[in-house]
């Protein structure tokens, strides 16, 4: 099974890098990132990119954005370039192929975001000099890697769930983004939907709590709910369903 | 290859109120090409569907290869190839990309995968322009690479959708005599639809004909046409009178006849001598240019079962 989803991946990674036939689509894109995250947003901050953990945190959910881009595609597009049914037809396994599809977005974003963290560091360390070689915290860096692990993997899943019942790659992506806003805006309208009192205590609890117990309390819930995702994604994918939606 | 490859018994699919396939009863002998026939929407897609385990029967059951299709589709799906309705192709890679892909899906090891794609992109012509990417591609050229593909790994049986549809009759002929050579070569059993009738006359050593889901007859086109179709006799040249004409029709060994622009067909009964026909024919005063004696076609032996059904 390891082996199929590595040639799943191996897959998805030449579409991605090739697309529309040459290399310049996908490797435009994947420049734009590392540019930004491994050059430009350093050069921005400075040291302080490196020494205070706020910063790299913030930029930890732009892998999200790229694995958007290759999960809505997994099912809808082959569906629409009319590949999905040989692929269906070989003889990879249902959670093979599910799990190929999730694996490929969550290998190409979620790289893309560790090179640009470890290019930020390179960055740093060549336009700041002064003071000596320095590098993340390694509980910094193992918290920012965990979440835009995770939260990428949860998009993942999301669109991967998404674009198997989507006919098109633009109805995916257009129903993934309604869940992404969901994600970002639901505890903004809860906090205001909320009585003000429960609020206050909410508040107060988490101001209560330091950075690091945070982060950790959020890699856990997001470890919950990919694995509680994922699950639902196996028990859901159904190949005969897949092959009545081929026209 | 001894047995049976495909064994089908009251095979059904069911959409709605609609039998796509309807109590289906067919044996594939291993090691033959086997032609289902049909017209549009006859069927043929979600057999193959079923017999791939993609889609679940409503009623009835199937094995392939010896696995049941229901139960078993995993342990199918291992043993074919498929060639389905679209090709299947990753356009934005390249030819080698493609079959580099299927060939690590179904576990060939490195020099394997070398090994087969060589053979076969030279087979097909392909080789030199292995590198190029599918997309920009003649759809001949698409539709033998997904032939290559189908083939890549050796399976034991092949299904071909409709492998020449949408193809210019030059590209269709290379293909067949690709298809052909392929298969004779490496032994194995094809499971072909289409409604190609001088494909299945050309490579079908067993053609089953089907309509509205269900099988009309199953036999060697050979059969097929003693059983369905009769001996004719044609004849070009001018001046059919109808009083000619009709003195045919009256003839007990004439089964019925047709006039086309200067071309009379007359469809005989078994066996008989044809001499006295032409001789009336000639005594009645028709310039006669050709005389010609033969079988009727697989096509036409199709046509005249499909107007029976309707």
């Amino acid at each position: 099974m390891i082996q199929d989803i590595g040639t799943l991946i191996w897959k998805e990674l030449r579409e991605v890098f090739l697309h529309r036939g040459n290399m310049r689509g996908g490797l435009w894109s994947t420049l734009i990132y590392l540019g930004l995250l491994g050059v430009f947003m350093p050069i921005q901050t400075g040291r302080g990119w490196l020494s205070e953990p706020f910063l790299p945190l913030i930029w930890s959910w732009l892998p999200v954005l790229l694995a958007l881009s290759v999960v809505t595609d997994a099912f809808a597009g082959e569906r629409e370039r009319h590949t999905l049914e040989t692929l269906l037809a070989s003889r990879l396994t249902d959670q093979t192929i599910l799990f190929g599809k999730i694996a490929a977005a969550v290998v190409y974003a979620w790289g893309i975001g560790v090179a640009g963290f470890l290019l930020a560091a390179v960055t740093i360390n060549v336009a700041f000099p002064e003071g000596g070689l320095i590098f993340y915290s390694l509980e910094t860096f193992f918290i920012v890697l965990s979440l835009s692990f995770l939260a990428t993997l949860l998009i993942s899943v999301i669109g991967v769930m998404v674009s198997l019942r989507s006919e098109t790659t633009r109805q995916a992506y257009q129903r993934v983004s309604i869940v992404l806003m969901a994600l970002i805006f639901l505890p903004v309208l809860a906090s205001q939907l909320l009585p003000a009192d429960v609020v206050g205590r909410v508040m107060i609890r988490l101001s209560g709590l330091n950075l690091r117990t945070l982060l950790l309390g959020a890699i856990g819930v997001l470890l919950v709910v990919d694995a509680v995702l994922l699950g639902v994604a196996v028990k859901t994918f159904r190949r005969n369903e897949l092959v009545m939606l081929i026209s | 290859m001894n047995g049976t490859a495909i064994q089908t018994l009251n095979l059904t699919r069911q959409f709605g109120s609609l039998k796509a396939v309807d109590g289906m009863t067919f044996e594939v002998p291993a090691g033959t090409v086997f032609g289902f026939l049909g017209p549009n929407g006859s069927g043929k897609t979600t057999t193959i569907r079923l017999l791939l385990g993609l889609l679940k029967p409503t009623a009835g059951s199937a094995r392939v290869l010896g696995f049941d299709v229901a139960s078993q589709p995993d342990r199918v799906r291992e043993q074919c190839g498929a060639l389905l309705e679209h090709t299947g192709l990753y356009e934005r890679l390249t030819a080698l990309d493609n079959l580099h892909f299927y060939g690590r899906v179904w576990h060939l090891s490195a020099e394997e995968r070398d090994r087969r794609i060589q053979k076969l992109l030279t087979d097909l012509d392909l080789w030199d322009r292995r590198h190029e990417v599918v997309g920009t591609w003649s759809r001949g050229m698409k539709q033998k690479l997904a032939v290559a593909r189908a083939l890549l790994h050796q399976p034991r049986l092949v299904f071909l959708d409709e492998p020449t549809a949408g193809l210019d009759p030059v590209a269709s002929a290379a293909l067949r005599e690709d298809l052909e050579n392929l298969v004779h070569e490496q032994g194995l059993t094809v499971f072909l639809t289409t409604h190609n009738l001088a494909e299945a006359e050309k490579l079908c050593d067993l053609v089953a004909v089907i309509r509205a889901g269900q099988v009309l007859m199953v036999g060697s086109p050979d059969e097929l046409r003693l059983r369905a179709g009769s001996p004719q006799l044609e004849v070009v040249g001018r001046g059919f009178s109808e009083m000619l004409l009709a003195s045919l029709r009256a003839r007990p060994e004439v089964r019925s006849l047709e006039l086309r622009d200067h071309h009379l067909t007359i469809a005989l009964s078994d066996g008989v001598d044809t001499a006295p026909l032409v001789q009336e024919i000639i005594a009645a005063g028709v310039q006669v240019d050709e005389v010609r004696k033969g079988k009727a076609s697989l096509e036409e032996v199709f046509l005249t079962m499909m107007e029976e059904q309707q």
